[in-house]
């Protein structure tokens, strides 16, 4: 007894071991290459000038280019990827399936759609957009989980249910795009591709009031998401509250997604695949959020940088994680359909 | 551990969307015994196991834990109580078999709080009481379907409960898996005094493990009791729709039913 009692805590120990080390490499890795995409660009400013630009010292030069522009671009990409990341993974761990992410079942388009419209229809601008964009996406989300609705939710039927409701807000967006004129196309096109571009701190701010107010309530609904995955009923026998928990989740991982997508477009994949590679990284049996916000913020802020530096044009984001995340889509849908089908 | 629980089942009527499925029902678990509820496929064996583990809310009647209707306590309060084992849980993709026995743990664990020593014992515990020590560090989903039912009765043990609600435990093993499990039940009954109930579809194994039958058709109870005094030709025939003979089973002493079909009939035996 005693003997199993010591190889269970040293094999807990080395699991818990292992979540810690990943997350901090990761955290060390943002934390890195924002620093690095503050100090190179045209002109380079060494972290020295960085920092006296960050803590509000004024340095010829370095004060508009690092504080105007690359700050705020950088912190962008850090909160739009954490909350696509955290979001995502939310979802695929609720309805335990990687293909649930928000930007595959139709939440994304729900905000980017609703976006358009109030661009170039209503004829709203700035943070009203947003607005209108967020309860959007969560109307959406809410219409997905009453149609797949059926003695419960199922994963797949929802993931189905998602895809033709994403198929259908993409012809909305069609639709609205063919009437708009030109300027507000150029505005509305900001919804469709994911770019850190428009970056500026009255994009930021918004955001970044979302992400630490969502992030802590989906922290604490963890544990019960956790053991969602165990099916309804055995987190209900474990005194889970099944149906709020899944409202709490939902709500607060749409409000990041659909303020990410306000904020920085609907940069593509990054919520598919945060999820999955944390979990690939973490190992099984641990909580996903914290790794996959922070994969996700890596992977956004990875790919602007290509995207900016590395193709000779510019691209904005989201084309080159749309370039990223494409590759695996099909992977995955190749391996579901070797495993007999089920999604 | 007490075994001063008691739960039931008062004037219980319980649907499906708009279709009934059990109207008025009462029943009552021993506290400290093994009940077994058998009948035919669709006669809401599960659904009332269900609705006994709160999971299904009752349109008339209720469900009474120690005095109190179940559905007005706090469900982790409950969960302390009262376990439950589904048909068919999932386990999540990978996870290791100490992780999943851990997360039978969750009603124990306050929000915050961090993993604490009694955690550990616990499924250690379990661990060991199911004879999967061995396996602690491996897969869940490397495992043969034996070992894994072992391992999700681990888990509900790790939950510590004094009542233990299974439904089918034993469908999808082979034989000797079954009476593995089985036994391992029975163990659990003996030693801890942990009263269980379970729906079971091997009407013999049912009749030689139960202390208490339940024998359930049209969501309504045709009888209930030992299964010594319970199990008759007819009780057979009005369950299941079977002509059968009763003999007593020379391993245990219980019942045992041995059906009649229509061929490979010895003329000797025929009714």
């Amino acid at each position: 007894m005693s003997a199993v009692l010591a190889d269970l805590v040293v094999g807990r120990r080395r699991r818990v071991r292992r979540r810690g080390a990943v997350v901090a490499v990761l955290a060390a890795l943002v934390v890195t290459i924002f620093a690095v995409s503050l100090m190179v660009g045209h002109t380079y400013y060494p972290l020295i000038d960085v920092w006296h630009v960050i803590v509000g010292d004024v340095v010829p030069g370095a004060s508009f280019t690092v504080g105007e522009l690359r700050l705020p671009r950088a912190s962008l990409a850090v909160l739009a990827g954490f909350a696509f990341g955290i979001g995502g993974v939310t979802f695929q761990t609720m309805l335990r399936n990687p293909l649930a992410s928000p930007d595959i079942i139709g939440i994304s388009q729900g905000a980017s759609a609703a976006g358009v419209f109030a661009i170039v229809v209503l004829g709203y601008s700035g943070p009203t957009v947003s607005v209108v964009a967020v309860v959007a996406a969560l109307v959406t989300a809410l219409l997905i989980y009453l149609l797949a609705w059926k003695d419960g939710v199922v994963g797949t039927r929802l993931v189905l249910v998602g895809i033709g409701i994403a198929a259908m807000l993409h012809s909305v967006i069609s639709w609205v795009l063919l009437r708009a004129s030109q300027w507000d196309l150029q505005v509305a096109m900001r919804w469709l591709t994911g770019s850190l571009n428009h970056a500026s701190w009255d994009v930021v701010i918004p955001l970044l009031v979302a992400v630490l107010a969502a992030t802590p309530v989906l922290l604490s609904q963890g544990r019960p998401l956790a053991l969602l995955e165990l099916g309804d009923d055995t987190a209900a026998a474990l005194g889970v509250p099944v149906e709020r928990t899944r409202l709490v989740s939902i709500v607060a991982a749409v409000l990041l997604i659909a303020c990410a997508t306000a904020a920085a477009g609907p940069i593509a994949f990054v919520a598919f695949l945060a999820g999955p590679i944390a979990a690939r990284l973490v190992g099984p049996g641990a909580s996903l959020l914290v790794p996959a916000g922070l994969v996700g913020a890596l992977i956004v802020l990875l790919a602007d940088q290509v995207g900016q530096w590395a193709l000779g044009t510019r691209y904005p984001v989201g084309v080159v994680t749309g370039a990223l995340g494409a590759p695996y889509l099909v992977y995955l849908l190749a391996r579901t359909n070797k495993s007999g089908g089920s999604l | 551990m007490t075994t001063e629980h008691h739960l039931a089942i008062e004037r219980v009527s319980l649907s499906y969307g708009d279709l009934p499925v059990v109207t008025a029902l009462d029943v009552a678990l021993p506290p400290g015994k093994i009940t077994v509820v058998v009948g035919a496929n669709a006669c809401g064996k599960s659904t009332v196991l269900r609705a006994m583990s709160r999971l299904l809310r009752p349109s008339e009647g209720r469900i009474v834990l120690d005095g109190r209707d179940i559905h007005r306590l706090p469900t982790r309060e409950v969960a302390r109580t009262l376990g439950l084992l589904p048909q068919s849980p999932v386990a999540p993709e990978g996870i290791v078999v100490a992780d999943l026995v851990a997360r039978g743990r969750h009603p124990h664990q306050k929000m915050l709080a961090r993993w604490s020593n009694a955690d550990d014992r616990a499924v250690a515990e379990a661990l060991a009481a199911t004879g999967v020590e061995d396996l602690a560090d491996r897969s869940v989903d490397e495992l043969s379907g034996g070992q894994r039912q072992r391992v999700w009765i681990a888990m509900a043990l790790a939950q510590q409960t004094d009542i233990l609600l299974l439904d089918e435990p034993t469908t999808f093993l082979d034989v000797t898996h079954q009476v593995e499990v089985l036994d391992l039940l029975t163990d659990l009954n003996r030693k801890r005094g942990t009263t269980i109930a379970m729906v079971l579809h091997d009407l013999n194994l049912a009749a030689r493990y139960a202390d208490h039958l339940i024998a359930l058709r049209g969501g309504a109870v045709v009888a209930a009791g030992p299964p010594a005094a319970v199990v008759t030709e007819q009780l057979v025939r009005a369950v299941f729709a079977l002509e059968s003979l009763v003999i007593t089973d020379p391993v245990s002493g219980t019942p045992l039913v041995v059906p009649q079909g229509r061929h490979h009939a010895l003329t000797e035996v025929m009714v």
